[in-house]
């Protein structure tokens, strides 16, 4: 028997009855559907904490006063408490390691930002030039803070977008003066808009220099240093050389903590990705019961159709030709169950990208393959008893009942 | 052509064995044109079903054109009657949801023949039978008639060596089934081989050999 002969006789069943041939299909691509979206939702999730994690800076080592034994958190989360504080002093003295390119202490406080009669409180971040390019700052206007002594500071600031559009409207800002606190700053740079990143929104924020910043808060401590390794490669090392440079400065105990940015990354990406896995293969169950429903119509098809095997047996179909028609009728309904599925799955997917455009909801190549897959192989499993009964059946007895 | 020795056939019925063939004998030759009567039950189909090879006998053996088809596997035997046999039903055993002209496809298509061919016998078959003009309707828009008609142009697609035909009658009126015989009997004077089983004595005698069954046995057989 040919195989355009065997599809097209398939196809005749298929098309004979159709709402039958219909719910398969609904089922079958609900199934599809169901896997398509929750992946694409599971990868959207992964794929925006990375994003997140990258905007954030690349190579980035974390230092945190205070020593924590909790793993894998958030790095705006942990506040750690110590007796003895991070200060400028270790900060510069991260110089020494070779595998450190560069570093911004950070120092962050709120404040009361004024201009003329308009005021908000915002974040006011007091830290180095470095931040700029660590953090993969943009600048709209002017320029970033100014290289130096972070010990010694001038009276400028750098405002995110929403602050200077807030405090100024559309007057121009550059070169414009503001009181945060007590202290006078004249604008030189405004901050293009870049957008949420983890929490911390550059857009709403006031960077003044760091020894301005500690002067404001009237602190010494540091509250973080963010340091960028020279390579992806040296991240362990610049690591490891934190770690002993700071010990070593505090007479020999480890009471700061080093966050790779990298270690984050991966335990979200692992946790994130084992949830998809998990939703996925619950999802896949559907395709599984989808299959089952197969092996359900089948097994009535082989009774219903009794006197038409009988009869192709009687005309010289062999056991192997019976059988073959029945897996191609499974296969036609699972293929088309898994394409529905799949357009519907991609219709729901960018139902959910509208809605949550920030988040790139995308359904990974592998789910992609699997779910077709695993309906066209749950489909002919499930539908090798009933052509094997269809196979067997007798052909006198087969054709003897009206 | 068909040489029948010693075949028997038993059924368990309710534990109990029936023998619905006793070491039967027949040979038929090339050509004839041969009718099965009896009353129910006599074997006179169970001796149809072992000469088209739905069934097998438990005993004697049956020699198909030369060829012991006995020993054969389910799958050779599928293969032997795809080429020999040409099935006639009282039922038709029409697919439902094929044309007229996609039934008579049907063993064709399960014999593997190329399309091109296929349409060439397809288009011959449709005239002999005179279906043109029903070629696209389905067997619910058929008489009774037309469907016997498509199911003989089907038994006919493969050139089988013999016609084997159950009560193909027995489902349509008297005139109807003048005109079914009469088919048949077209088949027999084209050079084919007929064998009818019937209850109707009138078409019996229509037949050029008349076998008589009782209790599984062949206990007349008249030619002329």
């Amino acid at each position: 028997m040919r195989v355009v002969d065997l599809l097209n006789f398939a196809w005749q069943v298929v098309r004979g009855s159709l709402a039958r041939t219909l719910l398969i299909l609904l089922a079958m691509g609900i199934g599809v559907a169901a896997v398509v979206v929750v992946t694409a939702l599971g990868e959207g999730a992964r794929l925006y904490v990375a994003n997140q994690f990258g905007s954030l800076g690349s190579n980035l080592i974390i230092v945190l006063p205070g020593r924590s034994d909790t793993a894998g958190a958030l790095p705006g989360v942990l506040v750690g408490k110590t007796p003895r504080d991070l200060t400028l002093d270790d900060a510069l003295a991260l110089k020494r390691s070779h595998a450190v390119r560069r570093f911004a202490p950070l120092v962050i406080g709120a404040g009361d930002v004024r201009s003329g009669a308009r005021s908000r409180e915002t974040p006011v971040l007091g830290s180095t030039a470095e931040l700029m390019d660590i953090r993969h700052m943009e600048m709209a206007q002017g320029r970033f803070l100014p290289e130096g002594d972070p010990r010694h500071s001038q009276p400028v600031c750098v405002i995110g977008a929403k602050v200077a559009s807030e405090l100024f409207g559309s007057r121009p800002a550059l070169g414009e003066w503001v009181r945060v606190g007590d202290r006078r700053f004249r604008v030189i740079g405004i901050m293009a808009t870049q957008g949420e990143s983890l929490g911390s929104n550059t857009d709403e924020i006031v960077i003044v220099p760091l020894a301005a910043a500690q002067a404001l808060f009237n602190t010494e401590a540091l509250f973080r240093v963010l340091v960028e390794a020279k390579s992806r490669e040296q991240i362990p090392d610049a690591k490891a050389d934190v770690e002993e440079i700071i010990r070593l400065r505090h007479e020999g105990e480890r009471d700061v903590t080093v966050i790779t940015q990298d270690a984050v990354l991966a335990t979200f990406d692992r946790i994130l990705n084992a949830l998809t896995l998990t939703v996925a293969s619950i999802a896949a169950i559907s395709l599984a019961v989808a299959g089952i429903l197969i092996m359900n119509v089948m097994l009535i098809a082989v009774t219903q159709r009794r006197r038409e095997i009988g009869l192709l047996k009687a005309l010289g179909a062999t056991g192997q030709q019976i059988r073959l028609l029945f897996f191609t009728e499974a296969l036609l309904l699972a293929s088309g169950g898994a394409a529905a599925g799949l357009a519907v799955g991609e219709l729901g997917r960018s139902i959910v990208s509208q809605v949550y455009p920030a988040i790139p909801f995308q359904a990974p190549w592998w789910a992609l393959v699997a779910a077709p897959a695993t309906a066209l192989i749950t489909a002919v499993l499930f539908t090798v008893a009933p052509a094997r009964r269809a196979a067997m059946l007798d052909p006198v007895q087969a054709l003897s009942r009206r | 052509m068909i040489r029948l020795t010693g075949i028997a056939r038993t059924f368990l019925v309710g534990g109990e064995e029936v023998h619905a063939l006793c070491a039967v004998n027949l040979a038929i030759t090339r050509g004839e044109y041969l009718s099965i009567m009896g009353p129910s039950g006599s074997g006179k189909s169970t001796l149809l079903n072992i000469i088209g090879l739905l069934d097998r006998p438990n005993a004697g053996t049956y020699e198909l054109d030369q060829r012991d088809v006995t020993a054969l596997t389910d799958d050779e035997l599928a293969r032997v009657r795809r080429e020999k046999i040409g099935f006639v039903f009282q039922f038709f055993h029409l697919v439902p949801r094929l044309t007229a002209v996609q039934n008579i496809e049907l063993p064709m298509v399960l014999a593997g023949i190329d399309p091109a061919e296929r349409r060439q016998r397809l288009a011959r078959l449709l005239g002999e039978y005179s279906l043109e003009e029903r070629a696209n309707h389905r067997p619910d828009q058929l008489s009774g008639g037309q469907c016997q008609r498509v199911a003989i142009a089907r038994a006919m697609a493969m050139g089988p060596t013999v016609i084997l035909a159950d009560e193909p009658t027995g489902n349509l009126d008297r005139h109807t089934g003048q005109e079914v015989l009469s088919v048949l009997e077209r088949v027999h004077h084209n050079g084919g081989t007929v064998v009818i089983v019937t209850h109707d004595p009138e078409i019996g005698a229509r037949s050029h050999r008349r076998l008589r069954m009782l209790d599984g046995a062949i206990v007349s057989d008249e030619k002329g």
